[in-house]
Order: structure tokens, then C-alpha cells, then sequence
């Protein structure tokens, strides 16, 4: 199939770096969403790119393969960070030619959370988005979040927004333990 | 008014309203009265930022001029920004602070509720992610005019103080100019008077479990502010928020 010699940079500039894999037309889709389940988010360490459902396509045009990604929130300020991420960990399994798309529509919703990553949330100790994001009311009922720390539901709100955009903080009135809730979007 | 013209100025008004209310509130870093709203703040911020972001964006693809995102904001005086005037008054006390937050609210939640299904594609994927963040920012801002209305005797006075202070700017976000007028007929903007009677309706709702009394809808109001015509406020905002650019063009990380 193609052959891919060593690129202008590799001929240059000596490298301590692994020896990118020569392949990479061999790489199946799977592996691909594979490695990319150990890109974590930056600023919530224990879920996964994949996992958190930022990660909407993969398409390979020749050896260039496009990566779709949606940003959490609009300011999110770990968007670009993300991007560098997957764009290294994508090179470092051998990858050259690849870049990151942004898109905006649809636009990210916490449904997309897999099984996976709310458990993973929650063992990290930020409590899951609950129920449905369509069914999000505007000022209307405050959810019933449930304590990550001791599963008690006699929590409250104490502010709208957390430590990120994407959490609002929380506290427990049985444990007292502070938590943050990743929010329904 | 071409449509292409109507439609550059759209998506500035909606940049420059964001970015400005953003730097606005960035002002509160560090000093905001509660560690809680301070991060709320911020954030709040952030997603205006990032908002503002797409909008500019958009914006210098339609302007075609040769100016990006950076150049829309960094590099045009006070006369050439199109912002709200409401979004350029100053922090004050908190309850002013969380007054023009909660009238910007209500005009931005019900504005890109109707561009969601604007017939122009990028507005309405923009608008369809900010409107799940601006949905956060008016029930904050909602509960806290509740909170200071409903509240002690002086939160009551101050948040009353604070309404009255800037109903005075309220009239500029639902009275239609010939952009708003060509971008609605295009398919793109509100129907302005639906935007009137959502905005005044969710106002008076609030401001009735508030305990607190808004202004008349034909009171007299400052205009100006998306046809480039500032209060004293904006240039010392720019001022500062484009020191850095104007100094060091050549910048590319700071």
C-alpha cells in the first residue's frame, strides 16, 4: 500500500523520541477509538475523551485521518489543551497526519456521558449528571443530586457553578462533605 | 440597510455584548463577595468569552476584510463597538452587579432561544450551544434577585436601588432598530415583538416573587450603544482590556 518514508522532520532533527509506527493505514477504527480512551480530560483526570463524548467521528481521507470534537462548553478553556492532546497521543502510536475539527453542532450534551464515565465520575467523587438533559427546566425544580461520597440524597446547592463551567457546586447534609455535581447540559 | 451589512452588525452587537458584560465580570477576580460567586462569576465569564469567540469568528468571515477573530476585538474603538450599553455599566455593589446580570440574562436566554432556528446554519449551531449555557446564567441570576428581593431589608433596598439605577439602559435590548428589523425579516434575528413581551414578561415575573418594583416599559431610555454611541464607561474598559495588543502587536502568546 502507501509508502511512507521518514518525513522532512525526522531526516533533520535527531530524536530521543519512540519511533513513530510506520503503519498506519493498519490501524482499524477500533484501535483508534481505543487509544483514544486514554486521553483523560485535563481538568476531570478520571474520565476519558471517549468516555465524556467529545470524541464524535473519526474519518481517514488517504493516510490523513480527521478527528471530530465537540467542545463542552463554549469557553471551555481546556478545549484547545484536548485538542493537543489527542493530536500527541495520536502521533506517539505512529499517526503523522492528522488534525482536530471542531464542531458546534449538535452540540454536547451530558447524555452523551457513557455508563462508564458517570461511574468513573462518581468514584472521583463528582456526582454524575442526573436525569435527562432535554428535560432540563429553567426555573422550575431542583433535582435531587445524590451524594457521590455517601449516596445520601439530603444534599444542597450552594452555587450554581463549581470549580469548572461544567459542575455546579453541591453539599452533603449527612456526610457535610462538599462535592461538585457535573451539570445537565 | 443591505442584509449582508445588517448581518455584520448582528453578529458584532452579539460579540461586542458578550465580550464587554465578560470583561466586566472579570473585573470581580479576586475580589467578588463570596468565594462561591466568585467562581460562578468567572465562569459565567468564560462562557460569554467563549461565546463572543464564535460570534467574532463568524463575524470576520462576513466582514472579509482581511481582520480575524483577535483584530474584531483587540483593535476597534469605542465608536466601532456595537454592545448594549447595559453590558458596559459598572460592577458597583453586588446587587447591581447581579441586576444587569439578570436583565442581560433574560434578553440573551430569549435572543438565541429564536436563533436556534435562524435560516443561517452557523448562527444557529453557535446559538444552540450558548443557549444551554445562557439557561445556567438566568436561573442564577434569578435566584439571586429573588434571594436579595425576598431577602433583609437592605438586600431588598439595594437590589431595589440597583433595578431602578439601570432600568434606564433595559429599553436599548427590546426596541428593534433597522438591523433587527432586516435581520428578522431575513429569517435570522427575533421577532422583535415577541422579544419585548418574553423580556418584559419573565421580568416582571421574577421581579413579583421579588418582591420588587421595574420601571415603566415607556419610560424614557438611554439608547445608543448598538449603533456605536457609548457612556463614558466603554473606553475606559477598552482601555484596558486592549492595552496589551495595541503595545506589543506583534504578540502571539501572552
Amino acid at each position: 500500500m502507501n509508502e511512507r518514508g521518514p518525513s522532512s522532520v525526522d531526516l533533520l532533527i535527531a530524536s530521543d523520541r519512540a519511533p513513530a509506527k510506520a503503519h498506519p493505514e493498519l490501524l482499524t477504527e477500533d484501535a483508534i477509538w481505543a487509544l483514544l480512551d486514554n486521553v483523560k480530560d485535563p481538568e476531570v483526570p478520571a474520565v476519558s475523551v471517549i468516555e465524556l463524548g467529545i470524541i464524535r467521528a473519526l474519518s481517514w481521507d488517504g493516510n490523513h485521518l480527521s478527528v471530530d470534537v465537540t467542545p463542552t462548553y463554549s469557553g471551555c478553556p481546556a478545549t484547545e489543551l484536548i485538542e493537543e492532546l489527542i493530536v500527541e497521543a495520536l502521533r506517539a502510536f505512529g499517526i503523522r497526519d492528522s488534525h482536530i475539527n471542531r464542531v458546534l453542532t449538535p452540540a454536547w450534551s451530558t447524555d452523551w456521558i457513557t455508563d462508564e464515565g458517570r461511574e468513573k465520575l462518581r468514584a472521583y467523587g463528582i456526582a454524575p449528571p442526573q436525569g435527562n438533559a432535554s428535560k432540563m427546566s429553567l426555573l422550575g425544580t431542583v433535582e435531587v443530586i445524590t451524594c457521590p461520597f455517601c449516596d445520601s440524597k439530603h444534599t444542597e446547592r450552594i452555587s450554581e457553578f463549581g470549580s469548572t463551567a461544567c459542575k455546579a457546586l453541591y453539599r452533603c447534609r449527612d456526610c457535610l462533605e462538599p462535592f461538585d455535581y457535573f451539570k445537565c447540559i | 440597510m443591505t442584509e449582508q451589512k445588517a448581518l455584520q452588525d448582528y453578529l458584532l452587537r452579539l460579540a461586542d455584548s458578550d465580550m464587554i458584560l465578560s470583561q466586566r465580570l472579570c473585573e470581580l477576580c479576586g475580589k467578588a463577595p463570596a468565594i462561591e460567586e466568585e467562581m460562578a462569576i468567572m465562569n459565567v465569564g468564560l462562557d460569554l468569552v467563549g461565546q463572543a469567540r464564535n460570534w467574532y469568528e463568524y463575524a470576520a468571515e462576513q466582514i472579509d476584510d482581511g481582520r480575524d477573530a483577535d483584530k474584531l476585538c483587540f483593535l476597534r474603538d469605542a465608536l466601532d463597538y456595537r454592545n448594549l450599553l447595559l453590558v458596559e455599566q459598572p460592577n458597583e455593589d453586588y446587587a447591581v452587579t447581579t441586576a444587569r446580570q439578570f436583565f442581560f440574562d433574560v434578553w440573551h436566554y430569549f435572543t438565541l432561544k429564536s436563533l436556534v432556528d435562524a435560516n443561517d446554519e452557523r448562527i444557529a449551531n453557535i446559538a444552540a450551544k450558548a443557549v444551554k449555557e445562557a439557561t445556567y446564567h438566568l436561573r442564577r441570576s434569578s435566584e439571586w434577585v429573588k434571594r436579595m428581593g425576598d431577602g433583609t431589608e437592605e438586600s431588598h433596598r439595594r437590589i431595589q436601588e440597583a433595578f431602578d439605577l439601570l432600568w434606564r439602559f433595559t429599553g436599548e435590548l427590546v426596541t428593534p432598530d433597522e438591523t433587527d428589523h432586516t435581520m428578522f425579516k431575513a429569517g435570522i434575528g427575533p421577532d422583535p415583538e415577541k422579544l419585548k413581551r418574553d423580556w418584559f414578561g419573565m421580568v416582571r415575573e421574577v421581579a413579583a416573587q421579588a418582591t420588587l418594583k421595574t420601571g415603566a416599559e415607556d419610560a424614557w431610555m438611554y439608547m445608543g450603544g448598538k449603533s456605536g454611541v457609548h457612556t463614558e464607561h466603554l473606553g475606559f474598559i477598552l482601555a484596558e482590556m486592549q492595552f496589551l495588543p495595541r503595545a506589543y502587536p506583534d504578540a502571539t502568546t501572552w
